[in-house]
Formats: C-alpha cells, sequence, structure tokens
C-alpha cells in the first residue's frame, strides 16, 4: 500500500496549527454540493411548470427534466472521488449509521432518483409508444437496437388513448410536486452536514441547509438557462451554415426565444436576493454576536479570502449578473456572461465555504491553505487536484448527450 | 356484516390506542443504555495530565508512534505535546514541531526569536484522544465504523472506515486523521490493548516525570480518579458538550 499523508500535499500551514490538521476535505467536497444544488436546482426549474402550471416555461421544463436526471447520475460521483476507500462507499447503502447526516444520503438520492426516473418515464410515455411502433419491423442493425429499447422502455404499457394520457398528466404532477421537497431535502440535508459540524465555527449555523437551498436553485436555473441557450444556437449556427436561405423554416432561423429567457430570468433573480439576503444576514449576525471565533473568522472573512469572497462571490458572482439580468431588453450574449457569473458565483460560495471553514485551525491560532494541484503526479493529485474537478464538471454533458438520445428533450416545435 | 367508512374508521381508531397506551408503559433505550443494563460498567477509562510536571521531552509522542505503528516520520499523531510562551505583553505563541516528537531544542517559537526577558510564562501541554462521554465523532460516522466501548474509549473498525473525513472534521480537538498506511480514520485509543492485559498506555509507561496517568474514573480509589474528585481540574474546549474525559492540572486560559 502506499504510504502518504492525505492532505499533506497541498496543505500549507502558518501560526500555531494542530498536528493532524490538514485540509481534509478538498475540491471535491466543493464539486459534491455544487452538483447536488444543480441537480435540485434543474428539478425545481421543471417543476414550475409541472406543479404550478406556469406555462411560459413549458419548452424549459421538459429539457430541464432530463438534465436534472444526467446531473443527479454524477452526484454521487465526487463523493466516489473524495473517500479514501471508494471501494466500501455501498456501506453507506448497506450499513447505515442514522445519526449521521451523511447516511441519510442513501435513502434520498435513492428515492429522489426513483421521482425524477418514473416523472420522465410518464412525461416519455406517449413518444416511447409510438417510436416503438414506428420502428417495429424495420430493417437495420440500428433500427432493431433502437425498438428494442424503447419496447423495453414502454413496460409493456402500450394505452396512449386520451383518458391514459389524462392519468399520465395526473401522476406527473404528483410527481413532480413530491419531487420538490425531495429536492430541496436532497440539498438541505448536504447543506446540515456543514451546517451540524459544531467543531467548525464557520459552518456551524441553523441557516446553512437554507442558504444551500437557495443557491442550489439559482445555480440550477442558471445552468439550465445557459445550456438550453448555447444547444440552441450551437443548432441555428449549425442550420445556417448547412442550408442554403431559402431552405429554412421560420423555427429554424429561431435560436433561442428571448421572451423565454426573460421570464426565467424573473425566477433566477428571485432566488437570488433570497440567497444573498441570507447570507448577509448570516454574516451580520456573527459580526454582531462576536463569539469566541469571530476574531479568527473576521480575520480570514475580511482578510484572507477578501478576494475570494467580496470580489468573485459577491461582486462577479452576484452583484454584476444581477445588473445584467435586471437591464432591459436581454441579448444573448448578455445573457451568457450574465449567466456564467452567476454559476462561478454560487462555485465560490461553496468553495468559500468548504475550503474557507479549513481555512483556519482549530486552535483559532493559526492558518491553513489549500494549494489546488493543477498538474496531478499521482492518484491523490489526480482525484482532488483541478482534472478531478474537471471530470466531474464534463461528466454530466456527457450524460446528457447520450440520455437526449433516447429521450430527445430540445425539440423544434 | 355491513360496515360504513364511520365504523371502520371509529375501530381502528379504538384499536390503535388499545395497542398504543400499553406500548406507552414501555421505555425505548439507546443501545449505549440497552448495554449498560445487560454488561457489567465497571470500568470507564479516564486521563490525566499534569502541566506542571511536563518538560516536553517528547518521549510520550515516539512511545506512541512506535507501540501503535503510526509512521515515525509523518506529521501525524495519535499524541502530540504543545509549547506555548506567553509574552509580558500578553501575547501567545504556541509550537508543536512534528508533535514535540523530538522535544523542543529550537528557542524559536513559531519561527520568530524571543529574548527570554520578554516571556512572562512557558509551559508544555500534551494532548491525546479525551475519549468524550459525548462523542461528535461517533455521532457522524455514515457506516458505524467508529464507535464507543463500554468503558467510554472510542475506537476504529479499520476493515469498515470507508474514509469521509466527516469524524476528522467533527472532532474539536484535532485528534483525528487518516493513517498514512491503511488510509482510514486513526486516533488515540488510550492503548486499550494494553489496558485489558492491565498495563499502562505506552505513553504513561515512558513519560519519564510522571505528568501523565490513566485510570478507571468508576473506581472511587483510583489515584487518578482521587486526583479529579480532589483537586482543581479542568477539561479542553468544554463549551463545544463532548464532556471530554481527559483532565489536565494547571490548565491555563491560553491553551487551544
Amino acid at each position: 500500500m502506499d504510504v502518504y499523508v492525505h492532505g499533506l500535499e497541498w496543505t500549507l500551514k502558518e501560526l500555531f496549527v494542530y498536528p493532524n490538521e490538514f485540509i481534509y476535505w478538498s475540491i471535491q467536497i466543493v464539486m459534491y454540493p455544487y452538483m447536488t444544488g444543480l441537480v435540485a436546482g434543474a428539478f425545481v426549474l421543471s417543476s414550475l411548470y409541472h406543479v404550478f402550471g406556469q406555462e411560459d416555461l413549458k419548452d424549459l421544463a421538459k429539457f430541464a427534466l432530463v438534465f436534472s436526471f444526467a446531473l443527479l447520475i454524477v452526484a454521487p460521483m465526487p463523493l466516489m472521488f473524495h473517500l479514501q476507500h471508494p471501494m466500501r462507499g455501498m456501506e453507506v447503502f448497506f450499513t447505515p449509521h442514522f445519526t449521521s447526516a451523511i447516511s441519510a444520503f442513501g435513502i434520498v438520492f435513492f428515492s429522489y432518483s426513483i421521482i425524477v426516473a418514473t416523472e420522465i418515464w410518464f412525461v416519455y410515455r406517449k413518444f416511447f409508444v409510438e417510436q416503438s411502433m414506428a420502428l417495429k419491423g424495420k430493417e437495420g442493425l440500428v433500427n432493431r437496437i433502437k425498438w428494442l429499447i424503447y419496447t423495453a422502455l414502454t413496460l409493456g404499457a402500450y394505452d396512449i388513448s386520451p383518458e391514459a394520457l389524462h392519468k399520465d398528466e395526473k401522476a406527473i404532477k404528483i410527481l413532480a410536486g413530491v419531487g420538490i421537497p425531495v429536492a430541496c431535502f436532497l440539498h438541505g440535508y448536504a447543506g446540515f452536514i456543514f451546517g451540524s459540524v459544531k467543531a467548525n465555527a464557520l459552518w456551524m449555523t441553523p441557516l446553512m441547509p437554507v442558504i444551500f437551498i437557495m443557491s442550489a436553485i439559482v445555480s440550477g436555473i442558471a445552468l439550465c438557462m445557459l445550456t438550453y441557450i448555447i444547444i440552441m444556437e450551437w443548432r441555428k449556427f449549425r442550420i445556417r451554415t448547412s442550408k442554403k436561405p431559402w431552405e429554412m423554416t421560420a423555427e429554424e432561423v429561431g435560436g433561442v426565444e428571448l421572451d423565454l429567457m426573460r421570464k426565467t430570468s424573473k425566477y433566477l433573480i428571485g432566488f437570488m436576493i433570497a440567497a444573498i439576503t441570507l447570507e448577509l444576514l448570516d454574516l451580520v449576525f456573527r459580526g454582531y454576536t462576536a463569539v469566541k471565533s469571530w476574531d479568527i473568522l473576521r480575520s480570514i472573512i475580511y482578510g484572507k479570502d477578501f478576494v475570494n469572497i467580496f470580489i468573485k462571490q459577491y461582486t462577479f458572482g452576484n452583484l454584476i449578473p444581477f445588473i445584467m439580468l435586471l437591464l432591459p431588453r436581454p441579448t444573448v450574449k448578455r445573457l451568457v456572461i450574465a449567466l456564467s457569473l452567476v454559476l462561478f458565483g454560487v462555485f465560490m460560495m461553496r468553495w468559500n465555504v468548504v475550503i474557507g471553514g479549513q481555512a483556519f485551525s482549530l486552535t483559532f491560532a493559526g492558518y491553513m491553505h489549500y494549494k489546488i494541484p493543477v498538474i496531478p503526479h499521482n492518484m491523490q493529485t489526480f482525484k482532488e487536484g483541478v482534472t478531478g474537478a474537471l471530470v466531474i464538471g464534463i461528466m454530466p454533458f456527457v450524460l446528457f448527450w447520450g440520455i437526449n438520445k433516447i429521450v430527445p428533450s430540445l425539440k423544434y416545435k | 356484516m355491513r360496515q360504513t367508512r364511520r365504523d371502520f374508521l371509529k375501530t381502528i381508531t379504538r384499536g390503535a390506542l388499545v395497542t398504543a397506551l400499553p406500548l406507552g408503559a414501555f421505555k425505548f433505550l439507546s443501545p449505549r443504555e440497552a448495554r449498560a443494563s445487560v454488561e457489567s460498567t465497571k470500568v470507564r477509562w479516564g486521563f490525566l495530565v499534569d502541566t506542571f510536571k511536563c518538560v516536553g521531552c517528547g518521549f510520550c509522542v515516539k512511545a506512541c508512534k512506535l507501540e501503535n505503528e503510526v509512521p515515525y516520520d509523518t506529521p501525524v499523531t495519535r499524541t502530540w505535546v504543545e509549547r506555548y510562551v506567553i509574552l509580558k505583553n500578553g501575547r501567545m505563541l504556541a509550537d508543536t514541531p512534528m508533535g514535540g516528537r523530538d522535544g523542543f531544542t529550537d528557542p524559536k517559537v513559531q519561527e520568530e526569536e524571543i529574548n527570554p526577558k520578554d516571556i512572562a510564562k512557558g509551559f508544555f501541554v500534551p494532548k491525546l484522544c479525551n475519549q468524550c462521554e459525548n462523542p461528535p465523532c461517533v455521532q457522524v460516522c455514515p457506516v458505524g465504523a467508529t464507535y464507543q466501548r463500554a468503558d467510554g474509549v472510542v475506537l476504529v473498525d479499520r476493515s469498515w472506515c470507508i474514509g469521509c473525513g466527516y469524524c476528522i472534521m467533527a472532532c474539536p480537538y484535532g485528534v483525528r486523521f487518516f493513517h498514512p498506511v491503511y488510509h482510514t480514520a486513526e486516533k488515540c485509543t488510550f492503548c486499550i490493548h494494553r489496558l485489558v492485559k492491565g498495563m499502562n498506555t505506552a505513553c504513561v509507561d515512558a513519560c519519564p516525570f510522571g505528568a501523565r496517568k490513566v485510570g478507571n474514573l468508576k473506581d472511587p480509589n483510583d489515584p487518578v480518579t482521587q486526583v479529579i474528585l480532589n483537586q482543581r481540574v479542568a477539561v479542553l474546549k468544554p463549551e463545544y458538550g463532548t464532556k471530554p474525559q481527559v483532565y489536565y492540572i494547571g490548565l491555563d486560559e491560553n491553551v487551544r
């Protein structure tokens, strides 16, 4: 077995720090709440249409639902990258120790997966049946495989009469409704994992789960909007370069519907306000009550992490995109920049919580600095460095590309 | 027999009440309470550190690393010694190079040259797992790989730990780390393998000045219990509600 001290490679210590203290929770623990946050956010966005009947979000809802499924599959991966014994990860499901916040993961994650998968099935049931009928008896290996997949996906339910479809819609509504609290729970408990650590002065606050849920919805909506814009613009670009102008239909020239984006960004702004309010409340409260840990926390928040918190997170991640989204007459370019900044801001928030929470020692008299490994030279620096984070970051898009082949979520009208 | 919905609900409610009321007479026991009522728990291990006697030689750290096979040249350690220097202007300086394994031979503290005339007081504080009565590390383990014995000692099952590090985060004393070889959570065990054989812990045996003592807190005649009962002692960070069971004589307010 390899002999190494976990964390030694990327932790720089300053002043008085206990000998066993290192940055044990590194980049993958930043990625983990970031990914579950995107899942929850994407699902809430799709539910806004299904449950609350926000007709203006109809086009985005289907996409958001399928995308949240792709994100969902990726959500546990950062944990697997982080565990020292990933092969034992299944123990969390088999021998959960219920006083631990992490042990809820198995139950919440599985029940949530089932809800999302079932909802997708109901949304696409008609499509599966139609595909299965159309492909029946067609020549060619690809058609045969496709037929097999779709026939299996119908699960033998071929009734697509209006009454049956009406029942489907009812089921979708119920599932989307049940899904919202479960999605919030999935992410809220991720916040609870941090908020309940009494040993960590920065993490311990009952506001943590709520802050996490709000920023989760912000990031989820932003990612869905951004991905939607990129995919639609890419399609428009491809059609424009391959077809003669007189061959194109009106829909094909269209690309992104700015009206849809304008409406969605209203929800985004609402959740952003909620997230920022809670975060500032937490900060003000800490400063005002000024308990024992405040001296070291202040030196982190206003000193060592000032750029990360106030410049990167609040200015670039919140204030600037907030203004860009509020300005009238949005353009695609402005939206892309604003949404990317929102996503960056939420990532920085996760970073400032996870890494910021370990930036100071339990002695309250020393600091630790996380020097993130960029170029890996062993398994540790690969998994818990920039490369590992990139793998996790790219994964949902690859999965979405694959899933979208079977359940097309972005169709021309 | 015809039954209306109203009748059905009535019967159900009555039935539920009839079964629930006698059940209320029973008391639900936590696993620890249940175990305590069956097993004989005549032992509760506790620890006593006399900071006045510690000179910072680091023999305890050496002995611990060798006894418990924590790779000698790694900075992680199950027990360590801290050096505190308080200046006349009230400033506190502290360090623990390699956990104090090789003693404190460098007059520099925190890489600072200090004029001996400026020093108001200086002392050493040995640290180890507090074997808390209410251990947060046990609470947060997602798979139950870390547990508390009936005698109070908290252990880690190396064959079951998944290495998530949640227990390391949950410990306010920073006593946990990942073992450099097994890559599972690791901590001081009060040398339980020695205690159960009637021996002392390795650090207690290695201490030339008797600064460290281990004893049974349930035995009122145990010398450790005697000191804790009759003298003025303190524990580390009681504000976390962990109820630590390592007691200190002469604990300074500067100690972290």
